[in-house]
Protein backbone atom coordinates (compact mmCIF):
# COMPACT_ATOMS: atom_id res chain seq x y z
CA UNK A 1 0.00 0.00 0.00
CA UNK A 2 1.27 3.51 -0.68
CA UNK A 3 0.90 6.36 1.82
CA UNK A 4 -2.50 7.62 0.67
CA UNK A 5 -3.89 4.08 0.45
CA UNK A 6 -2.67 3.37 3.98
CA UNK A 7 -4.44 6.42 5.37
CA UNK A 8 -7.67 5.63 3.55
CA UNK A 9 -7.49 2.01 4.72
CA UNK A 10 -7.09 3.04 8.37
CA UNK A 11 -9.81 5.69 8.12
CA UNK A 12 -12.19 3.16 6.59
CA UNK A 13 -11.60 0.73 9.46
CA UNK A 14 -12.01 3.52 12.05
CA UNK A 15 -15.38 4.41 10.58
CA UNK A 16 -16.66 0.95 11.58
CA UNK A 17 -16.24 1.90 15.23
CA UNK A 18 -19.02 4.43 15.00
CA UNK A 19 -22.75 4.25 15.33
CA UNK A 20 -25.48 6.67 14.41
CA UNK A 21 -25.61 9.74 16.65
CA UNK A 22 -22.19 9.31 18.25
CA UNK A 23 -20.49 12.50 19.41
CA UNK A 24 -17.00 12.32 17.95
CA UNK A 25 -13.88 14.44 18.07
CA UNK A 26 -11.46 13.99 15.19
CA UNK A 27 -7.79 14.93 15.46
CA UNK A 28 -5.88 16.68 12.70
CA UNK A 29 -4.85 14.69 9.60
CA UNK A 30 -5.93 11.09 9.10
CA UNK A 31 -8.88 11.22 11.56
CA UNK A 32 -10.56 13.93 9.49
CA UNK A 33 -10.91 11.35 6.67
CA UNK A 34 -13.10 9.05 8.80
CA UNK A 35 -16.50 10.67 7.98
CA UNK A 36 -15.96 9.87 4.29
CA UNK A 37 -16.22 6.15 5.09
CA UNK A 38 -19.20 6.00 7.42
CA UNK A 39 -21.58 3.11 6.86
CA UNK A 40 -24.97 4.03 5.43
CA UNK A 41 -27.36 5.43 8.02
CA UNK A 42 -24.62 6.56 10.39
CA UNK A 43 -24.56 10.28 11.04
CA UNK A 44 -22.17 11.75 13.57
CA UNK A 45 -22.20 14.79 15.79
CA UNK A 46 -18.76 16.18 15.10
CA UNK A 47 -17.38 17.93 18.13
CA UNK A 48 -14.71 20.57 17.42
CA UNK A 49 -12.43 21.98 20.13
CA UNK A 50 -12.77 25.46 18.77
CA UNK A 51 -16.41 25.52 19.79
CA UNK A 52 -18.63 23.87 17.20
CA UNK A 53 -21.14 21.16 18.08
CA UNK A 54 -21.73 19.90 15.53
CA UNK A 55 -19.38 20.85 12.73
CA UNK A 56 -20.47 20.58 9.11
CA UNK A 57 -18.69 20.14 5.80
CA UNK A 58 -15.75 22.38 4.92
CA UNK A 59 -17.09 25.32 2.87
CA UNK A 60 -15.43 26.37 -0.36
CA UNK A 61 -14.66 29.92 -1.39
CA UNK A 62 -17.85 31.38 -2.83
CA UNK A 63 -20.15 29.29 -0.60
CA UNK A 64 -22.63 31.34 1.44
CA UNK A 65 -21.12 30.04 4.69
CA UNK A 66 -17.47 30.57 3.71
CA UNK A 67 -16.27 32.80 6.55
CA UNK A 68 -12.55 32.33 7.32
CA UNK A 69 -12.58 35.21 9.80
CA UNK A 70 -15.41 33.99 12.01
CA UNK A 71 -15.89 30.25 11.59
CA UNK A 72 -12.71 28.19 11.63
CA UNK A 73 -11.42 24.84 12.84
CA UNK A 74 -8.58 24.09 15.24
CA UNK A 75 -6.13 23.91 12.33
CA UNK A 76 -7.05 27.44 11.20
CA UNK A 77 -8.97 26.27 8.14
CA UNK A 78 -12.42 27.55 7.34
CA UNK A 79 -15.16 25.46 8.96
CA UNK A 80 -18.93 25.39 9.22
CA UNK A 81 -21.66 24.45 11.62
CA UNK A 82 -23.91 21.57 10.63
CA UNK A 83 -27.68 21.96 10.26
CA UNK A 84 -29.00 21.89 13.81
CA UNK A 85 -25.58 22.49 15.34
CA UNK A 86 -24.39 25.36 17.48
CA UNK A 87 -21.43 27.30 18.79
CA UNK A 88 -20.08 27.02 22.32
CA UNK A 89 -17.44 28.74 24.45
CA UNK A 90 -14.22 26.99 25.47
CA UNK A 91 -14.96 26.47 29.18
CA UNK A 92 -18.35 24.88 28.51
CA UNK A 93 -16.93 22.93 25.61
CA UNK A 94 -14.14 21.38 27.64
CA UNK A 95 -16.58 20.69 30.43
CA UNK A 96 -18.40 18.51 27.91
CA UNK A 97 -15.15 16.78 27.01
CA UNK A 98 -13.98 16.11 30.56
CA UNK A 99 -17.49 15.22 31.64
CA UNK A 100 -17.64 12.21 29.33
CA UNK A 101 -20.13 13.63 26.84
CA UNK A 102 -17.92 12.84 23.85
CA UNK A 103 -18.31 9.21 22.76
CA UNK A 104 -15.02 8.84 20.96
CA UNK A 105 -11.90 10.70 20.01
CA UNK A 106 -9.62 9.58 17.21
CA UNK A 107 -6.10 10.85 17.23
CA UNK A 108 -2.61 10.08 16.01
CA UNK A 109 0.39 9.17 18.12
CA UNK A 110 4.13 9.62 18.21
CA UNK A 111 4.20 6.66 20.61
CA UNK A 112 1.59 4.50 22.25
CA UNK A 113 2.20 1.64 24.66
CA UNK A 114 0.81 -1.64 25.98
CA UNK A 115 -0.68 0.08 29.02
CA UNK A 116 -2.66 2.46 26.87
CA UNK A 117 -0.37 5.40 27.54
CA UNK A 118 -0.17 7.91 24.72
CA UNK A 119 2.54 10.37 23.71
CA UNK A 120 1.68 12.80 20.94
CA UNK A 121 2.39 16.36 22.00
CA UNK A 122 6.07 17.04 22.47
CA UNK A 123 9.53 15.87 21.47
CA UNK A 124 11.73 17.54 24.10
CA UNK A 125 14.43 19.71 22.61
CA UNK A 126 13.00 19.34 19.11
CA UNK A 127 9.37 20.30 18.80
CA UNK A 128 7.01 21.84 21.31
CA UNK A 129 3.77 22.50 19.50
CA UNK A 130 1.77 22.06 22.69
CA UNK A 131 -1.00 19.73 23.70
CA UNK A 132 -3.94 21.90 22.70
CA UNK A 133 -7.05 19.91 23.62
CA UNK A 134 -5.45 16.46 23.30
CA UNK A 135 -4.90 15.83 27.02
CA UNK A 136 -8.50 16.72 27.87
CA UNK A 137 -9.85 14.54 25.06
CA UNK A 138 -7.74 11.51 25.99
CA UNK A 139 -8.84 11.73 29.60
CA UNK A 140 -12.46 12.68 29.01
CA UNK A 141 -13.71 10.91 25.88
CA UNK A 142 -15.48 7.60 26.54
CA UNK A 143 -13.35 5.92 23.90
CA UNK A 144 -9.88 7.01 22.91
CA UNK A 145 -8.82 5.45 19.64
CA UNK A 146 -5.35 5.86 18.22
CA UNK A 147 -5.26 5.68 14.44
CA UNK A 148 -1.87 5.81 12.82
CA UNK A 149 0.60 4.11 10.54
CA UNK A 150 2.05 1.16 12.38
CA UNK A 151 5.64 2.38 12.08
CA UNK A 152 7.46 5.66 11.43
CA UNK A 153 10.16 5.30 8.77
CA UNK A 154 10.23 1.59 9.55
CA UNK A 155 10.64 2.11 13.30
CA UNK A 156 8.02 0.90 15.78
CA UNK A 157 5.64 3.37 17.39
CA UNK A 158 4.00 0.83 19.70
CA UNK A 159 6.10 0.11 22.79
CA UNK A 160 5.97 -1.70 26.14
CA UNK A 161 6.29 1.74 27.67
CA UNK A 162 6.31 5.16 26.00
CA UNK A 163 9.63 6.99 26.12
CA UNK A 164 8.35 10.46 25.23
CA UNK A 165 6.43 12.62 27.72
CA UNK A 166 2.85 11.41 27.95
CA UNK A 167 -0.28 13.11 26.74
CA UNK A 168 -2.27 10.97 29.17
CA UNK A 169 -1.80 7.64 30.94
CA UNK A 170 -4.02 4.53 30.64
CA UNK A 171 -6.30 6.32 28.21
CA UNK A 172 -6.14 4.43 24.89
CA UNK A 173 -8.83 1.79 24.29
CA UNK A 174 -7.91 0.73 20.78
CA UNK A 175 -5.10 1.11 18.24
CA UNK A 176 -5.96 0.91 14.55
CA UNK A 177 -3.14 0.74 11.99
CA UNK A 178 -2.74 -0.52 8.43
CA UNK A 179 -1.46 -3.84 9.85
CA UNK A 180 -3.91 -4.67 12.59
CA UNK A 181 -6.30 -3.66 15.34
CA UNK A 182 -5.18 -3.88 18.97
CA UNK A 183 -7.49 -3.70 21.93
CA UNK A 184 -5.78 -2.30 25.00
CA UNK A 185 -6.74 -4.37 28.02
CA UNK A 186 -5.57 -4.28 31.63
CA UNK A 187 -3.05 -7.05 30.93
CA UNK A 188 -1.78 -5.52 27.66
CA UNK A 189 -2.44 -5.62 23.95
CA UNK A 190 -4.78 -8.05 22.21
CA UNK A 191 -4.69 -8.26 18.43
CA UNK A 192 -8.31 -8.74 17.37
CA UNK A 193 -8.01 -8.12 13.64
CA UNK A 194 -5.25 -8.34 11.06
CA UNK A 195 -4.87 -7.01 7.55
CA UNK A 196 -4.48 -10.21 5.47
CA UNK A 197 -1.65 -8.53 3.54
CA UNK A 198 0.50 -9.12 6.63
CA UNK A 199 1.44 -12.10 8.78
CA UNK A 200 1.39 -12.15 12.57
CA UNK A 201 5.19 -12.40 12.51
CA UNK A 202 5.40 -9.27 10.39
CA UNK A 203 3.22 -7.44 12.91
CA UNK A 204 5.45 -8.70 15.76
CA UNK A 205 8.53 -7.42 13.92
CA UNK A 206 6.95 -3.97 13.58
CA UNK A 207 5.74 -3.77 17.19
CA UNK A 208 8.04 -3.15 20.16
CA UNK A 209 5.55 -4.54 22.65
CA UNK A 210 4.31 -7.99 23.50
CA UNK A 211 0.79 -8.73 22.33
CA UNK A 212 -1.62 -11.63 22.50
CA UNK A 213 -3.56 -12.80 19.47
CA UNK A 214 -7.31 -13.22 19.85
CA UNK A 215 -8.58 -16.77 19.51
CA UNK A 216 -11.12 -15.54 16.99
CA UNK A 217 -8.73 -13.27 15.08
CA UNK A 218 -10.61 -11.56 12.26
CA UNK A 219 -9.63 -9.97 8.98
CA UNK A 220 -9.64 -6.16 8.95
CA UNK A 221 -11.36 -6.36 5.57
CA UNK A 222 -14.63 -7.71 6.99
CA UNK B 1 -26.76 51.53 33.41
CA UNK B 2 -24.04 53.80 32.19
CA UNK B 3 -22.78 53.66 28.68
CA UNK B 4 -19.19 52.45 28.47
CA UNK B 5 -16.46 54.75 27.15
CA UNK B 6 -15.64 54.15 23.51
CA UNK B 7 -11.93 54.46 22.78
CA UNK B 8 -9.87 54.29 19.65
CA UNK B 9 -7.65 51.22 19.40
CA UNK B 10 -4.62 53.47 19.94
CA UNK B 11 -6.11 54.95 23.13
CA UNK B 12 -6.86 51.48 24.45
CA UNK B 13 -3.37 50.22 23.68
CA UNK B 14 -1.83 53.22 25.48
CA UNK B 15 -3.57 52.15 28.72
CA UNK B 16 -1.48 48.99 28.83
CA UNK B 17 1.92 49.54 30.47
CA UNK B 18 5.17 47.65 30.00
CA UNK B 19 5.17 44.45 32.05
CA UNK B 20 1.38 44.03 31.98
CA UNK B 21 -0.32 40.65 32.00
CA UNK B 22 -2.88 40.45 29.19
CA UNK B 23 -5.48 37.83 28.44
CA UNK B 24 -6.19 37.71 24.73
CA UNK B 25 -9.33 35.96 23.60
CA UNK B 26 -9.18 34.22 20.28
CA UNK B 27 -8.27 30.91 18.75
CA UNK B 28 -5.73 31.30 15.97
CA UNK B 29 -6.80 34.97 16.16
CA UNK B 30 -10.45 34.20 15.37
CA UNK B 31 -12.18 36.28 18.03
CA UNK B 32 -9.09 38.30 18.85
CA UNK B 33 -8.83 42.06 19.41
CA UNK B 34 -6.52 42.34 16.43
CA UNK B 35 -6.85 46.11 15.95
CA UNK B 36 -5.76 46.84 19.52
CA UNK B 37 -2.93 44.31 19.15
CA UNK B 38 -1.71 46.18 16.05
CA UNK B 39 -1.52 49.36 18.14
CA UNK B 40 0.44 47.55 20.86
CA UNK B 41 2.86 46.51 18.15
CA UNK B 42 3.21 50.15 17.02
CA UNK B 43 3.76 51.34 20.59
CA UNK B 44 6.35 48.66 21.26
CA UNK B 45 4.95 47.95 24.73
CA UNK B 46 7.33 45.40 26.20
CA UNK B 47 7.84 42.66 28.80
CA UNK B 48 4.26 41.50 28.35
CA UNK B 49 2.81 38.30 29.72
CA UNK B 50 0.23 36.89 27.31
CA UNK B 51 -2.44 34.41 28.31
CA UNK B 52 -4.13 32.95 25.24
CA UNK B 53 -5.00 29.61 23.72
CA UNK B 54 -2.29 30.04 21.09
CA UNK B 55 -0.04 32.79 19.75
CA UNK B 56 -2.21 33.37 16.67
CA UNK B 57 -0.78 33.12 13.19
CA UNK B 58 2.23 34.33 11.24
CA UNK B 59 -0.05 34.43 8.18
CA UNK B 60 -3.76 35.31 8.15
CA UNK B 61 -6.57 33.41 6.42
CA UNK B 62 -6.17 35.50 3.25
CA UNK B 63 -2.40 35.69 3.35
CA UNK B 64 -2.12 38.73 5.64
CA UNK B 65 1.33 39.16 7.17
CA UNK B 66 0.82 38.48 10.87
CA UNK B 67 -2.62 37.87 12.24
CA UNK B 68 -3.17 38.73 15.87
CA UNK B 69 -0.69 38.42 18.72
CA UNK B 70 1.91 36.53 16.66
CA UNK B 71 3.30 39.97 15.79
CA UNK B 72 3.92 40.81 19.46
CA UNK B 73 5.97 37.61 19.74
CA UNK B 74 7.81 38.39 16.51
CA UNK B 75 8.73 41.85 17.85
CA UNK B 76 10.09 40.39 21.10
CA UNK B 77 7.52 42.33 23.16
CA UNK B 78 6.57 39.29 25.23
CA UNK B 79 8.50 37.76 28.13
CA UNK B 80 6.12 35.01 29.16
CA UNK B 81 3.17 33.15 27.68
CA UNK B 82 0.58 30.80 29.12
CA UNK B 83 -0.96 28.88 26.22
CA UNK B 84 -2.07 25.45 25.03
CA UNK B 85 -0.71 25.24 21.50
CA UNK B 86 2.00 27.19 19.70
CA UNK B 87 2.52 24.96 16.67
CA UNK B 88 1.54 27.68 14.21
CA UNK B 89 4.07 30.18 15.55
CA UNK B 90 7.54 28.53 15.34
CA UNK B 91 8.97 31.82 16.62
CA UNK B 92 7.73 30.84 20.09
CA UNK B 93 9.83 27.67 20.09
CA UNK B 94 12.83 29.61 18.85
CA UNK B 95 12.62 32.35 21.50
CA UNK B 96 12.01 29.71 24.17
CA UNK B 97 15.17 27.84 23.10
CA UNK B 98 17.10 31.12 23.10
CA UNK B 99 15.86 31.70 26.65
CA UNK B 100 14.17 35.04 25.96
CA UNK B 101 10.59 33.75 26.28
CA UNK B 102 9.12 31.72 29.13
CA UNK B 103 6.53 29.29 27.80
CA UNK B 104 3.98 27.62 30.07
CA UNK B 105 1.86 25.14 28.15
CA UNK B 106 -1.23 23.74 29.83
CA UNK B 107 -4.15 21.70 28.50
CA UNK B 108 -6.84 23.67 26.70
CA UNK B 109 -9.61 22.68 29.07
CA UNK B 110 -7.44 23.51 32.07
CA UNK B 111 -6.63 26.94 30.65
CA UNK B 112 -10.32 27.69 30.14
CA UNK B 113 -11.25 26.40 33.58
CA UNK B 114 -8.37 28.15 35.42
CA UNK B 115 -9.47 31.43 33.84
CA UNK B 116 -13.08 30.66 34.73
CA UNK B 117 -11.94 30.03 38.31
CA UNK B 118 -10.02 33.31 38.29
CA UNK B 119 -13.17 35.14 37.26
CA UNK B 120 -15.55 33.19 39.46
CA UNK B 121 -13.82 33.63 42.79
CA UNK B 122 -12.57 30.05 43.06
CA UNK B 123 -9.27 29.14 44.68
CA UNK B 124 -8.32 26.58 42.07
CA UNK B 125 -9.43 23.81 39.78
CA UNK B 126 -9.23 20.07 40.38
CA UNK B 127 -8.90 18.28 37.06
CA UNK B 128 -7.89 14.75 36.11
CA UNK B 129 -6.27 16.18 32.97
CA UNK B 130 -2.47 16.28 33.15
CA UNK B 131 -1.99 13.53 35.73
CA UNK B 132 1.19 11.52 34.93
CA UNK B 133 2.36 14.22 32.49
CA UNK B 134 4.78 17.17 32.52
CA UNK B 135 1.86 19.32 33.70
CA UNK B 136 2.55 18.03 37.22
CA UNK B 137 5.74 20.18 37.10
CA UNK B 138 3.99 23.28 35.72
CA UNK B 139 4.20 26.45 37.81
CA UNK B 140 0.39 26.50 37.50
CA UNK B 141 0.04 23.11 39.21
CA UNK B 142 -0.10 23.06 42.99
CA UNK B 143 0.07 19.30 43.40
CA UNK B 144 -1.96 16.15 43.18
CA UNK B 145 -4.96 15.07 45.21
CA UNK B 146 -6.71 11.73 45.41
CA UNK B 147 -10.48 11.91 45.61
CA UNK B 148 -12.63 8.76 45.66
CA UNK B 149 -9.65 6.76 44.41
CA UNK B 150 -8.93 8.98 41.41
CA UNK B 151 -6.01 11.39 40.98
CA UNK B 152 -6.56 15.06 40.18
CA UNK B 153 -4.22 18.00 39.67
CA UNK B 154 -4.89 21.15 41.61
CA UNK B 155 -4.42 24.02 39.18
CA UNK B 156 -4.11 27.69 40.08
CA UNK B 157 -6.76 30.20 39.09
CA UNK B 158 -5.62 32.64 36.40
CA UNK B 159 -6.25 36.38 36.54
CA UNK B 160 -4.81 39.23 34.48
CA UNK B 161 -4.35 43.00 34.48
CA UNK B 162 -6.15 43.32 31.14
CA UNK B 163 -8.45 41.20 29.02
CA UNK B 164 -8.76 42.02 25.33
CA UNK B 165 -11.93 40.57 23.84
CA UNK B 166 -12.48 40.06 20.14
CA UNK B 167 -16.23 40.42 19.64
CA UNK B 168 -18.49 40.84 16.65
CA UNK B 169 -21.22 43.11 17.99
CA UNK B 170 -20.95 45.18 21.11
CA UNK B 171 -23.67 47.54 22.32
CA UNK B 172 -23.11 50.86 24.11
CA UNK B 173 -23.47 49.19 27.52
CA UNK B 174 -20.70 46.75 26.63
CA UNK B 175 -22.91 43.72 26.03
CA UNK B 176 -21.22 41.49 23.48
CA UNK B 177 -22.22 38.95 20.87
CA UNK B 178 -19.75 36.69 19.12
CA UNK B 179 -20.19 35.33 15.62
CA UNK B 180 -19.31 31.71 14.85
CA UNK B 181 -16.23 30.43 16.62
CA UNK B 182 -15.18 33.87 17.93
CA UNK B 183 -16.62 33.05 21.33
CA UNK B 184 -13.93 30.58 22.46
CA UNK B 185 -11.98 31.98 25.44
CA UNK B 186 -13.50 35.47 25.32
CA UNK B 187 -16.45 34.54 27.53
CA UNK B 188 -14.34 33.47 30.52
CA UNK B 189 -11.63 36.07 29.97
CA UNK B 190 -14.23 38.83 30.26
CA UNK B 191 -14.62 37.85 33.92
CA UNK B 192 -10.98 37.40 34.91
CA UNK B 193 -9.13 40.70 34.43
CA UNK B 194 -8.95 44.03 36.25
CA UNK B 195 -9.63 45.97 33.06
CA UNK B 196 -11.65 44.47 30.22
CA UNK B 197 -11.59 46.02 26.76
CA UNK B 198 -14.03 44.73 24.18
CA UNK B 199 -13.04 45.28 20.57
CA UNK B 200 -15.97 44.84 18.22
CA UNK B 201 -16.55 44.87 14.50
CA UNK B 202 -19.87 46.67 14.98
CA UNK B 203 -20.84 49.03 17.78
CA UNK B 204 -24.64 48.80 17.99
CA UNK B 205 -27.38 50.52 19.98
CA UNK B 206 -28.51 48.95 23.24
CA UNK B 207 -31.30 46.47 22.53
CA UNK B 208 -30.00 45.29 19.20
CA UNK B 209 -28.54 42.20 20.87
CA UNK B 210 -31.52 40.39 22.40
CA UNK B 211 -31.18 39.83 26.15
CA UNK B 212 -31.21 36.05 25.63
CA UNK B 213 -28.32 36.31 23.21
CA UNK B 214 -25.83 38.31 25.23
CA UNK B 215 -22.65 36.24 25.52
CA UNK B 216 -20.59 38.68 27.58
CA UNK B 217 -22.46 41.00 29.91
CA UNK B 218 -21.76 44.71 29.81
CA UNK B 219 -21.13 44.73 33.56
CA UNK B 220 -17.84 42.91 32.85
CA UNK B 221 -16.68 45.34 30.17
CA UNK B 222 -14.86 48.60 31.01
CA UNK B 223 -14.08 50.01 27.57
CA UNK B 224 -15.23 49.49 24.00
CA UNK B 225 -13.15 49.82 20.84
CA UNK B 226 -14.58 49.68 17.35
CA UNK B 227 -12.02 47.75 15.34
CA UNK B 228 -11.55 46.35 11.88
CA UNK B 229 -14.45 44.69 10.09
CA UNK B 230 -14.12 41.37 8.33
Amino acid sequence: MDKSEIKAFIARRCAKELKDGDVVNLGIGLPTMIPSYLPEGVELIIHAELGIVSAGATPKEGDANFDPYHVIDAGGGVASVAYGGGFIDSATNFGLIRGGHVDACFLGALEVDAQGNLANWIIPGKRMPGMGGAMDLCVGAKNCIVCMEHTAKGNPKIFEKCRLPLTASHCVNKIITEMCVFEVNEDGLLMTEINPEFTIDEVRAATAAHFEVAVNLKSMLH
Amino acid sequence: MAKKPVLTAAEAAKMIPDGATIMCGGFLACGQARTIVKELVKLGTKDLTLIANDMARQTGPMGEEFFGIAELIHNHQVKRIIATHVGMTPEVGQQSTEGTLEVNLIPQGSLAECIRAGGAGLGGVLTPVGVDTLIEDSPLCMGKQRINGKDYLLMKPIHADFALLGTYKCDEYGNCWYKGTMRNFNVVMATAADTVIAECEYLVPVGEIEPENIHTYGMCVNYIVEGERK
